[in-house]
């Protein structure tokens, strides 16, 4: 009996074997540092070389770092003020662009977005030069002293915020919204009622994004940091220049753990939207 | 009296006009339907009805006010939108008393009222589904009780028929018109299926191009249309040029390609070149020659069999094709005749309309 042989069409890569190992390869060297530096935040040696044996000295040493902690507690200061402000003026401008026809629309769509595209380098450039030049109050108390990094973080991560928002609204039926006026609800009631719950699962998805963004930025936060004002990425890369200690390991593993967490909860509720729409 | 008055309402928009001044008077508890076919500007007269559009000119009065530059939410009429629009985070009956909770109604008096109003459409066991678990004839249900629920002087239904199957679209004809009788709010229905609007409207108007062409009752428009275009639009006819010759108190002479020179009968004046209008289920098909009335001979060139009614395109001597609906009313009736038959159509002069080119 001839044996048929499955025929594997060209878009059907993933079917080749060739192609298979090398997706393995692939993976393997996205995640085999991490896996790495995860590892080795447990093992018991000064140096990052030779496995020496478990130990969970190093995530104690870490949490004793009262710099260590002092950058973690800005960091999350500024990624939660971040979230809160990128989200509602991301939501304003994606309801703005959704809504309403002006003068210069595709225009402005192009000039909000532009945070996205212009390398973070020169952003960060530009922070520093900007905040230098009008003279921004450098040395308030805390947390006015991290208004800098807050007012640079929330310029770049608004937009993403904005297109993630937009994207969802377009999906929207305008006829709920004349089925609500015509059922006898105001403009806020239905904005309220109708517009908003369905926006949600776009918000929620916008401000984690703003959340992660702003959390592991160090680019931006390296030019517009002072002395006093160190945020963890900021923090472990200046420890990171003496030397790759466990003790590094230790607080970055943290981080990704915390950034895993939000980018699950984010598919979650990403999941859960496309469940509660039409 | 008149529930609704539209009072010479023209809507424009930017390059073109939606409506072209338009004269409707609807009386309280009828089913009125406008008719027509897509772009005549019939949804925008609805949309104008629920203060969606403002007219450009005119007024709209509804029950004496006028309600031309009134917000949607301030005008006593509901609408079932050609979505259904069922608001997909709320549950059916949330969905059915979102009207009455916006409006300040207290909550117990809301849940009753919208418990009654989904037993109104049977679907009472449904109250806590959401609408993604909802069939699409169950959807247009909660999107009717929604609207109901909030007692409104009129009803409008915007295309409501047309995401249905042809089944469900008739149990839902029938259904519809029970409950305007059983509610008594004047329905207004917006459709471009003249089946819909023939079999449950009292009234229709029919537009072309922004225009009102006529209204009357479904009778009235099938049999005695007052344009080439309603006569086309409405049902199949048979359009024959034909050229006035005279007139007498009896009606009009005219020269037919067909016929030669005929009398039917008309009231009014005409002159000059005119079309001769003639259902096809009134001519009758025959093989020998008919004793009386107006009668052609052709050959059949086509018969489309549609169980109930067979369809014939007959080809006259000289003239264009013409169609003949033949009543299948007996099982022997598809053997009577094939393509490439002569046969003759006759049809009585009182049958022929004499329309204005």
């Amino acid at each position: 009996m001839k044996v048929l042989r499955r025929r594997v069409d060209p878009l059907d890569y993933a079917g080749r074997i060739w192609m298979r190992a090398f997706f393995g390869l692939v993976f393997i060297l996205l995640y085999a540092p991490v896996v790495l530096m995860m590892a080795f935040s447990f093992n018991d040696s000064r140096r990052n070389i030779v496995w020496r044996g478990f130990t969970t000295k190093y995530y104690e040493k870490a949490w004793n770092n009262d710099g260590l902690i002092e950058a973690f507690v800005n960091s999350l200061t500024i990624a939660a003020i971040n979230t809160v402000v990128a989200t509602i003026l991301g939501a304003m401008v994606a309801l703005l662009l959704w809504r309403f026809r002006f003068p210069f629309k595709s225009a402005y769509e192009g000039f909000m977005a532009l945070p996205i595209v212009i390398p973070e380098i020169c952003m960060g450039v530009a922070m520093l030069a900007f905040f230098s030049r009008i003279g921004w109050p450098t040395g308030m108390p805390w947390p006015l002293n991290l208004s800098a990094i807050t007012i640079a973080h929330i310029a770049f991560s608004f937009p993403f915020v904005a297109i993630v928002v937009r994207a969802r609204m377009a999906g929207f039926n305008r006829e709920l919204e004349e089925a609500s006026r015509d059922l006898g609800a105001s403009e806020w009631q239905t904005f309220w009622h109708v517009i908003f719950p369905y926006m949600r699962p776009g918000l929620v998805a916008g401000a984690l994004l703003a959340f992660t963004l702003s959390l592991d930025d160090f680019v931006i936060t390296f030019f517009t940091s002072g002395p006093e004002t160190v945020t963890f990425p900021v923090k472990v890369y200046s420890m990171v220049r003496f030397s790759v200690t466990p003790e590094v390991n230790a607080a970055s593993t943290v981080l990704v753990v915390i950034t895993l967490i939000v980018a699950a909860l984010m598919l979650r509720v990403q999941r859960q939207g496309q469940e509660g729409s039409p | 009296m008149s529930i609704i008055s539209i009072r010479n309402v023209t809507k424009k928009f930017v390059g073109i006009t939606a409506v072209d001044n338009a004269n409707i008077e609807i009386s309280a508890n009828e089913f009125f339907a406008v008719l027509g076919p897509s772009g005549c500007g019939k949804t925008t007269l609805l949309r104008m009805l629920a203060g969606f559009e403002t007219p450009t000119k005119g007024e709209i009065l509804i029950d004496g006010v006028d309600v031309s530059t009134m917000a949607p939410n301030k005008r006593p009429v509901n609408m079932v939108f050609q979505s259904y629009a069922v608001f997909p985070h709320m549950t059916v009956l949330a969905n059915v008393g979102y009207g009455l909770k916006v409006t300040g109604v207290p909550a117990a008096e809301t849940r009753r009222r919208a418990e009654e109003a989904l037993e109104m459409v049977q679907l009472a066991h449904l109250g806590e589904r959401k609408p993604d678990q909802l069939s699409g004839g169950q959807r247009q249900r909660v999107a009717l009780a929604r609207a109901l629920v909030k007692r409104p002087k009129v009803l409008l239904l915007d295309e409501p028929m047309s995401a249905l199957d042809a089944k469900l679209r008739e149990q839902m004809q029938l259904e519809l018109t029970r409950l305007q009788e059983e509610v008594g709010i004047t329905f207004v229905i917006v459709t471009h299926d003249q089946d819909e609007a023939l079999s449950m409207a009292d009234r229709i108007a029919v537009m072309q191009s922004g225009r009102v062409e006529q209204i009357a009752t479904p009778e009235l428009l099938y049999e005695s249309p007052n344009s080439r275009f309603v006569a086309d639009f409405i049902g199949k006819v048979n359009l024959l040029d034909a050229q006035v010759t005279g007139a007498s108190d009896h009606g009009v002479t005219v020269d037919v390609a067909h016929l030669g020179k005929v009398t039917v009968p008309h009231s009014g004046g005409v002159q000059g070149m005119v079309s001769l209008a003639v259902r096809p289920e009134k001519i009758r098909m025959t093989v020998g020659r008919p004793d009386s009335g107006l009668a052609v001979q052709g050959r059949i060139v086509d018969w489309a069999y549609y169980g109930d009614t067979s369809h014939i395109h007959v080809q006259p001597a000289n003239g264009p094709p013409m169609s003949v609906t033949v009543q299948n009313d007996t099982r022997s009736t598809i053997e009577s005749g094939e393509v490439g038959d002569q046969v003759w159509l006759s049809w009585q002069a009182d049958d022929t309309l004499v329309l204005d080119r």
